[in-house]
């Protein structure tokens, strides 16, 4: 896997998402609350963009008529068929072990570490000073 | 870097060898306005002063709140924010030309005055909807048809309308919808199938509509998931309606399609109306023949939103009872649970039968 320098991390502000090309692949980085996921933009089911999905939480249920609400903002609906997706995931909600969309692992860098190490050439500067989002494709 | 290309590269099915013609495109007009140009003064100024009221008593607004804004694909809206389907160019852009279409059937949904508890006022709208698919659509890209909208209610003005398209090749089908104030095969709806096989065409049945009836046998439902499935049961009573009551021994010519409306239901009732045929059928004497080949002979069906089992062969076998030469396949853009023609008909289908469902089969039942 190649390690791609994909946005300044002050690029995709939390609950913020950006659509992001490497290695060929267009992917969607999500900013949950300050940790950084990638996903595949394309949904498994007829392939439409989950970059232009909504953010929802999970509802759960324990029983008819009792109802609740967690994770707000971390799984992303398809913007067709309105499909559940787990962010940190990937997986979707009603088949998580078969249905699922490719997650890629994200992590931030200092911009100082970067400029030295292996990493993939991209085409914006890194400063030295500043932190960056990078995707493991 | 950062360089953001359409998601899914244009292209039409491969197995599309006869064609691809998609039967449930639905435009939207961005304002009423737009149909002004085709409604009398009177008419008009009740639209305006009075509104629009469905059969639905006090309600107003769709039955149940849809899953998505006006119930459409997240990416449907124009680059001006114009809203879904309510612009020629940007629907050219987005599925005309991004899939390669041949020809696609208008069929448009509220606001059209079907259903509206106005007679008058149905009929208005629904003339007025016509000329707009014309001035709007059809007459700016050929590749389009539109569908006659009809105040079904009203059996006799819906002829009026049907009749005053006579001959006109911009027209395609006659479009009602399944939810109505009584099944559609008795006798008050006839004139409607007269002057439809008069003038050549086919009906189109596109799910929803407002019946003034709570739209499952037993009641209201609570969710709208119980919604989008009750289409299957009252597809099945206006099919079972249409044959039973002897609609197409009247009308030999005629034929429907059911649209929207999934079709995995059809060999069950075709079951189930022949066993109780042959028990009861000096009960009505006028059908010549086992309902089911009534079926077989006279509905078609439309692929949108396709059956998903788990288990391809099942659907193979209900496409197989209905009959190879009777599915077409459909879109429902621009709506939420839109079919991407590339994937929606799964490749374990083979390929001259996905070529019948994308275009051959179509082509002989609107005779395009």
């Amino acid at each position: 896997m190649a390690r791609h320098i994909v946005a300044a991390v002050d690029e995709i502000p939390p609950g913020g998402r950006r659509l992001v090309e490497a290695d060929g692949k267009k992917i969607v980085v999500f900013n949950l609350g300050g940790e950084f996921f990638a996903l595949l933009d394309r949904c498994p089911h007829q392939g439409s963009a989950l970059s232009g999905g909504i953010l929802c939480g999970l509802t759960l249920s324990d029983e008819p008529g009792k109802y609740h609400f967690s994770r707000a903002g971390e799984m992303v609906r398809c913007p067709w068929h309105n499909w559940e997706f787990d962010i940190r995931t990937g997986k979707s909600w009603f088949d998580p072990q078969r249905t699922k969309v490719r997650a890629f692992p994200a992590h931030v860098e200092a911009g100082a570490a970067l400029v030295e190490g292996p990493y993939q050439a991209e085409t914006f500067p890194v400063k030295i000073e500043a932190d960056y989002v990078v995707v493991e494709v | 870097m950062n360089i953001i290309r359409p998601i899914a590269a244009p292209g039409r099915p491969a197995a599309a060898t006869l064609g691809l013609v998609d039967c449930d495109i639905h435009p939207r007009c961005a304002d009423l306005g737009e149909y002004r140009p085709f409604m009398t003064d009177a008419m008009w100024h009740r639209l305006t002063t009075y509104g629009i009221h469905a059969r639905h008593g006090f309600h107003k607004g769709y039955p149940f709140p849809k899953a998505a804004p006006l119930a459409s694909r997240r990416d449907a809206w124009g680059p001006q924010g114009q809203p879904p389907a309510s612009d020629l160019g940007f629907v050219q852009k987005q599925f005309l030309d991004h899939y390669g279409l041949d020809i696609g059937v208008l069929n448009p949904l509220q606001p059209s005055g079907q259903g509206d508890v106005n007679d008058e006022l149905s009929a208005a709208l629904a003339h007025a909807v016509n000329e707009w698919q014309l001035a709007h659509w059809v007459d700016h890209d050929a590749r389009l048809r539109a569908s006659i909208v009809v105040p079904y209610e009203d059996a006799v003005a819906s002829a009026a309308e049907i009749r005053k398209r006579a001959g006109d090749g911009r027209f395609c089908q006659v479009l009602l919808m399944s939810r109505t104030s009584e099944p559609l095969g008795r006798k008050r709806y006839w004139p409607i199938y007269e002057a439809a096989a008069e003038v050549g065409l086919p009906i189109g049945i596109h799910a929803f509509g407002f019946s003034g009836n709570a739209m499952t046998n037993g009641g209201w439902p609570s969710f709208y998931v119980e919604e989008v499935q009750e289409h299957a049961t009252s597809a099945q009573a206006q099919v079972a309606s249409f044959v039973v009551e002897g609609v197409f021994e009247r009308f030999p010519s005629l034929k429907i399609v059911m649209i929207e409306c999934g079709f995995g239901w059809m060999p069950s009732i075709g079951w189930r109306l022949d066993n109780n045929w042959k028990r009861l059928r000096d009960e009505v004497p006028h059908l010549k023949r086992a309902p089911s080949e009534y079926m077989r002979e006279h509905v078609y069906v439309s692929t949108q939103p396709i059956e998903e089992p788990a288990k391809g062969e099942h659907l193979l076998d209900a496409m197989e009872w209905i009959g190879w030469d009777r599915i077409l396949y459909a879109s429902d853009y621009p709506h939420w649970d839109f079919d991407d023609p590339r994937i929606a008909i799964p490749s374990f289908i083979p390929a001259e039968k996905r070529a019948a469902i994308f275009g051959g089969n179509a082509r002989n039942f609107y005779r395009l």
